[in-house]
């Protein structure tokens, strides 16, 4: 059934049909219509068998959900920005701990200075802790990607971050299709926790480990990540094929010429420029690149779904024999460049690409498809540099008015 | 009092048995079947009360949720002590997240119990006295708040024993920490710290608050028993004397409990709903000094110049003993 | 997927109670170790009696009480006597003193003596006969102690008495208000029931014709025959010997006195004669004692006694001159080394009667003209280990041999003595009494005992003790002599408190159950010391860890 939605709601009642135990959570914008609509659900009894613990901060948010998941329940929360910092350690030690607890973040700037607008800074700053990070592109993929996040982390015991581009996703309205009821428990399978607090066969969890294993329990973390690539890849196929549409995957193709989302969509050119990005920008270049396709200029889309694992082989099949890559960025290193360009440069290490990093949408600054074609056009004429910030206002920010200062003197 | 009293036998209700109690009268630790549910091999200090108190709540607490307890435990000497992998000293299903969390992880489990069902299985978080009243003291305030269903016990050691014996805001003035030596004018911790996280559980209005000491195993006990038949957040403090930290002997971990109690230093309390019920009473009162003296962290007060700060103990044993009528009206 | 043995979850979980691969007690510098120690009381117990082993029983109540009593006769026969007549020296020893108050031992062996009686409890008959024969001299605690002692190990035992009835000073003279005569009739009857042979009325006066009779002689003659001294008297004084009235009244032949008597002498015999002399009328009884209260001989409950009946004492005074219905008395005093001198002071004091108690001495009859038996200071010389004196198969105990002169005294020696003819007549060496460690009173953790005062014997008011000869004090009911008995604090021995057990931090100590006590599992213990600090009774040592 399509409904008109709003991305919170969608990402809300999807959540609540993968039958969560617990649900606890801390409000911080642009994470509340999402935990607000889960709080009524749990008040109304739709959302059955769940817990809604309203909670003092995200790091008890956080706290409760390892609490329930090792207590053998389906844990969420959600947060974004300042809360997910906030949070941070928790967010490490349920990694850690191999608690596949599943927490939508709506992606939104850290301060200082505050803001409360996207961009992936959040995420970026959280990309090893130890969590899966699946990126949504639109409202319908976030609320997918919440089905493959549960089913994926609790076969991984691997916990799951969806991302969602805040007020961009979270506030927007669309038309969606929204997995049912009755589609989700056919596909997810029940939580059966590998680890439990179990009365009846007692086990110790969270224990401490010194120098002579903790470099083996590391690498053993970094295996299991390594065979996390392969479960998202596996777990959205079969979403797609069973709810025909796609979700998820690890690098997403796109038609060459109507820019559609497809998985058989052949692989770049020695020819091309390929724009790679991830998130609501991948939209935006849709748009963007389209008309350019139709004058004849050689330029591809890829999209990163899966940001952890990062999906080094799927980009690389995705490039194909392009060496010739844009990388959009929404989160900046400072004195270095864009987070994902980083990680981008690290997967096709020589390969010999020219990678242009392009920071855009910092804070919330809207990102105009008039300027990703300009960008990419001046790439794809050589006259790109290495790293740029997109629609960067020349003078920096403005003075405060003068006497201000005085005047609060 | 929640206090069980044993009738004369030799020993009364102090010891922790004895072979001419009825079966129904024995205390959880005298039974050779006790669920020693922190048991042998941990590695926790010579003569850490920390320890034997924890063995002392957990057992009563599994016996009185007839085996169904759950355990979270915040990070501190207690978890490291126990749990250094592979090898646990626990026996219930124990977990330990982090430092701060330990009330937040308990709400979690109590909150994931109580969407399966599971009402009969119990949850205990347990921390020291950093991880309850510092660190994880908003957890703890947002757990009582909600009147989670979790009895959080705190192990008060009075600093930070596993770092290296640092000040926390239970130290009490005029200890020495080591970041708070024992020089300069004022030596220790600054008088005019700390906090009383009793006061503070109180003011929570939750259903239970209560303290305890290692000096007496029957009033501990039957405290954790009370605390076990109430639903909703529940508070108990237990003082813990920690050799190294205090620089006490291994074997005085409990006659000091004894002398923080009998001095007035200590004051064993049972509260509900906020409301003060019950105290117990001095039985054989000491001067503050049977309690400070045979502790190295405050040898300067037994030095020239530190009669200002024994006489602030002094006045606050007197106004402990003033505020909770902890001599019952004798003299 | 790659293929790897990575775990499906990274928690580093593990199973419960896995620490015990961990043996921490390789920390250990040092060792705590269960002791027994002996107890002050039973140290101070001359009759030997393992006192906190059968208050151990009594404190089981009924179901122990014969196993009390079993306990006490194993050392001493007459526990209804000594509950009545003992100075319990074990109570002024006993560590509880230091606590509240010292338990009421005496009481409670009065109790289980009592009920011993009442319930016919027999002494263990010996089932085998050694087929040797004893003599014992006398029928006093020593003679009896002897008797039963040496019955026990199968000897044939013959007591001979020279008075009318056995019991020596306790038949004649310990007042029966003090000691019904019933209850040492019935304790008596049952050390005859288990064989010994009890002949009164007969003298023995030759120690070689007994000799010849018997295998071994045993010599507990007493000390019956008063001390003298020389007093100027005029003719119309009466002065009389106070063991002799004690006697007579025993006897059925009290004695008329006057209605103001003088006891001279600072003894328990003092005390009894001056609240005898007020059962028999005297409306004035003055005890004259020539040095201090805190040098006077009497047991302080004695003199309490004594003056609770209205009994008067002068001290610091000597007796100089006796003439008719007054006596003189010279006031003394103290010199530096404590000794009392004359200060030429004088007065009068008005009596009709002086009654002297200034000490007994052995009838030693029977050795005149025996050179190799000694006699030293009035009494028989006798080996300290042996209790034999000089001539071989002849041992002497009680009051006419070294030592304290006192029942319970005499019941230890009688024992002693009695393992010495069985050594001897065996041709064994006697051991020697083994060294034992005291469980002192700064071993204990008196915190632990619960407050309870004594359980004070409901005594007799003063004023009806005086008019006859009933008897003084009242025993304890079961509940009380359990209650009392649960007083005691069994120093230096475990009574299964389970403070060890409950309060190692390490879990380190296994209880056995009930009786078995305890064992530490070293595997594990840290040394701490908790336990030993907080044994209620000491019967903890921590000693250095050998490695």
């Amino acid at each position: 059934m399509r409904e008109v939605l709003e991305g919170s709601q969608a990402v809300a009642r999807t959540v609540a049909r993968c039958r969560p135990g617990v649900v606890c959570a801390y409000p911080i914008s642009p994470q509340t219509h999402i935990v607000e609509a889960l709080s009524v659900m749990a008040r109304t009894g739709e959302l059955r068998d769940c817990e809604y613990v309203n909670v003092e901060s995200e790091f008890s948010a956080m706290s409760v959900s390892i609490g329930a998941s090792a207590a053998g329940s389906r844990a969420y929360t959600a947060t974004a920005s300042q809360g997910l910092l906030y949070m941070a350690e928790a967010v490490y030690n349920a990694a850690g701990m191999g608690l596949p607890i599943v927490m939508t973040v709506a992606n939104r700037a850290v301060g200082a200075p505050i803001n409360i607008w996207n961009d992936h800074s959040d995420a970026m700053a959280m990309r090893d802790s130890g969590w899966l990070q699946l990126y949504a592109a639109d409202n319908q993929e976030a609320a997918d990607l919440h089905v493959i996040a549960f089913a994926a982390a609790e076969e991984l015991g691997i916990p799951a971050m969806v991302c969602m581009d805040g007020f961009v996703l979270t506030h927007a309205t669309d038309v969606l299709e929204l997995a049912t009821q009755e589609q989700i428990d056919g596909f997810l399978p029940p939580y059966s926790p590998t680890q439990v607090l179990d009365i009846d066969r007692p086990t110790t969890i969270g224990t401490m480990a010194g120098p002579e294993s903790f470099t083996e329990t590391k690498y053993l973390q970094h295996l299991r990540f390594l065979d996390a690539a392969d479960v998202v890849e596996a777990w959205s196929d079969r979403f797609t094929e069973a709810f025909g549409r796609e979700a998820g995957g690890l690098a997403v193709r796109y038609d060459p010429d109507t820019l559609d989302r497809d998985r058989s969509a052949p692989p770049a050119g020695a020819e091309d420029l390929v724009v790679v990005a991830m998130g609501s920008v991948i939209g935006t270049l849709q748009e963007a690149i389209a008309p350019m396709r139709a004058e004849g200029l050689p330029v591809r889309l890829v999209g990163i779904s899966a940001y952890r694992p990062f999906p080094r082989e799927a980009l690389k099949a995705a490039l194909g024999e392009s060496r010739h890559i844009v990388v959009i960025d929404r989160a900046l290193e400072l004195g270095s460049g864009g987070v994902l360009t980083g990680c981008v440069g690290r997967a096709l290490a020589g390969t010999g690409s020219r990678i242009h990093s392009v920071v855009a949408g910092l804070g919330g600054r809207p990102i105009l498809e008039g300027s990703l074609r300009d960008v990419i056009a001046r790439a794809l004429a050589g006259e790109q540099r290495g790293l740029e910030f997109l629609d960067l206002k020349t003078g920096g920010v403005p003075v405060p008015p003068v006497g201000a200062t005085e005047v609060a003197r | 009092m929640s206090t069980v009293h044993i009738p004369f036998l030799q020993t009364g209700t102090l010891a922790v048995g004895g072979r001419l109690l009825d079966d129904a009268e024995r205390s959880v630790q005298s039974q050779a079947d006790r669920p020693s549910s922190l048991t042998r091999g941990h590695r926790a200090c010579q003569g850490c009360a920390e320890a034997l108190a924890a063995r002392w709540v957990m057992d009563t607490a599994v016996e009185a949720a007839d085996g169904r307890l759950v355990v979270a435990n915040a990070t501190g000497c207690l978890e490291v002590f126990s749990t250094l992998y592979p090898e646990s000293a626990w026996k219930p299903p124990w977990i330990h997240s982090l430092f701060a969390n330990a009330a937040a992880v308990a709400t979690g489990i109590a909150s994931s119990l109580h969407a399966q069902g599971r009402d009969d299985v119990r949850v205990l978080a347990q921390g020291g006295d950093g991880g309850t009243v510092d660190i994880g003291l908003a957890a703890v305030s947002g757990m009582f708040e909600r009147n989670d269903d979790v009895l959080y016990v705190c192990y008060d050691n009075q600093g930070y024993m596993n770092t290296g014996v640092q000040r926390s805001s239970a130290t009490p003035p005029s200890a020495r920490t080591a970041t708070t030596p024992a020089v300069g004018r004022q030596p220790g911790a600054p008088q005019g710290t700390g906090k009383s996280m009793v006061k503070i559980a109180m003011a929570h209005e939750i259903p239970y608050v209560a303290s305890a000491t290692v000096a007496d195993l029957r009033d501990l006990e039957a405290k954790v028993r009370t605390a076990m038949s109430i639903h909703g957040a529940r508070y108990l403090h237990v003082l813990v004397p920690c050799p190294l930290g205090w620089g006490s002997s291994s074997s005085e971990s409990i006659s000091l409990s004894r002398a923080a109690v009998q001095s007035g230093i200590f004051p064993v309390v049972e509260a509900r709903a906020g409301e003060l019920t019950d105290v117990q009473r001095i039985r054989e009162r000491m001067d503050v000094e049977a309690y400070l003296r045979p502790q190295a962290r405050f040898a300067h007060l037994f030095k020239p110049g530190g009669e200002d700060a024994l006489n602030r103990w002094r006045a606050l044993a007197e106004a402990n003993i003033r505020r909770y009528d902890l001599l019952g009206g004798r003299p | 997927m790659s293929g790897h043995d990575a775990p499906p979850t990274l928690g580093l979980s593990t199973g419960p109670a896995t620490s015990l691969s961990y043996h921490t007690g390789t920390w250990r510098t040092e060792r705590p170790v269960y002791v027994d120690l002996a107890p002050p009381c039973s140290l101070a117990c001359p009759s030997g009696e393992d006192i906190r082993s059968w208050l151990g029983s009594t404190q089981e109540g009924e179901a122990g009480f014969e196993t009390a009593w079993r306990r006490i006769v194993a050392a001493n026969p007459l526990p209804a006597v000594m509950g009545r007549i003992c100075y319990h020296p074990c109570q002024a020893a006993c560590n509880r003193g230091e606590v509240d108050e010292e338990v009421g031992i005496n009481a409670v062996e009065r109790f289980l003596g009592d009920t011993a009686l009442e319930r016919g409890w027999a002494l263990p008959v010996p089932t085998a006969s050694s087929g040797r024969r004893v003599l014992v001299v006398g029928s006093g605690p020593a003679g009896l102690s002897a008797a039963y002692h040496l019955r026990q190990r199968g000897h044939d035992v013959t007591v001979r008495e020279a008075a009318a009835e056995p019991g020596g000073m306790m038949r004649y003279g310990i007042p029966a208000y003090r000691l019904p005569r019933t209850v040492l009739a019935a304790e008596i009857r049952r050390i005859e029931a288990t064989g010994v042979r009890i002949e009164c009325g007969v003298r023995v006066d030759s120690l070689d014709d007994a000799q010849a009779e018997f295998d071994a002689v045993v010599l507990t003659v007493g000390a019956g025959v008063a001390h003298h001294v020389d007093i100027p008297a005029g003719a119309a004084a009466k002065i009389v010997d106070a063991i002799d009235v004690l006697r007579d009244v025993a006897s059925g032949n009290a004695p008329l006195l006057g209605r103001r008597v003088a006891v001279y002498g600072g003894g328990n015999t003092a005390m009894d004669a001056a609240r005898t002399a007020r059962r028999l009328g005297a409306s004035d009884a003055v005890v004259v004692y020539r040095r201090t209260r805190e040098q006077m001989p009497a047991h302080p409950t004695e003199l309490e006694d004594a003056v609770g009946e209205g009994v008067r004492v002068q001290w610091l005074s000597t007796i100089s001159e006796v003439s008719g219905p007054t006596v003189t008395i010279e006031r003394m005093e103290l010199d530096e080394s404590g000794r009392p001198v004359g200060t030429g002071v004088f007065e009068e004091l008005d009596a009709d009667t002086v009654m002297l108690a200034v000490g007994q001495e052995a009838d030693l009859s029977l050795l005149s003209g025996v050179d190799d038996v000694d006699v030293r200071d009035g009494v028989i010389a006798v080996d300290p280990g042996t209790l034999m004196t000089g001539r071989d198969g002849v041992f002497a105990a009680g009051d006419a041999s070294p030592g304290s002169r006192t029942a319970t005294f005499a019941i230890g020696r009688g024992a002693r003595a009695a393992a010495a003819v069985d050594a001897w007549l065996a041709s064994r060496v006697l051991p020697a009494e083994p060294v034992v460690r005291e469980a002192e009173a700064s071993r204990l953790n008196a915190w632990y005992y619960s407050d309870a005062p004594k359980q004070h014997r409901a005594e007799l008011e003063a004023a009806r003790r005086v008019t006859g000869f009933e008897e003084v004090l009242a025993g304890l009911d079961a509940e009380h002599a359990v209650f009392e008995a649960r007083r005691c604090m069994s120093c230096g021995s475990c009574f299964e408190c389970d403070n060890c057990f409950g309060m190692c931090p390490d879990d380190a100590i296994r209880k056995l159950g009930p009786g078995m006590r305890y064992e530490i599992d070293y595997d594990y213990c840290k040394g701490c010391g908790i336990c030993a600090a907080e044994c209620p009774c000491g019967a903890i040592d921590m000693i250095p860890e050998e490695r």
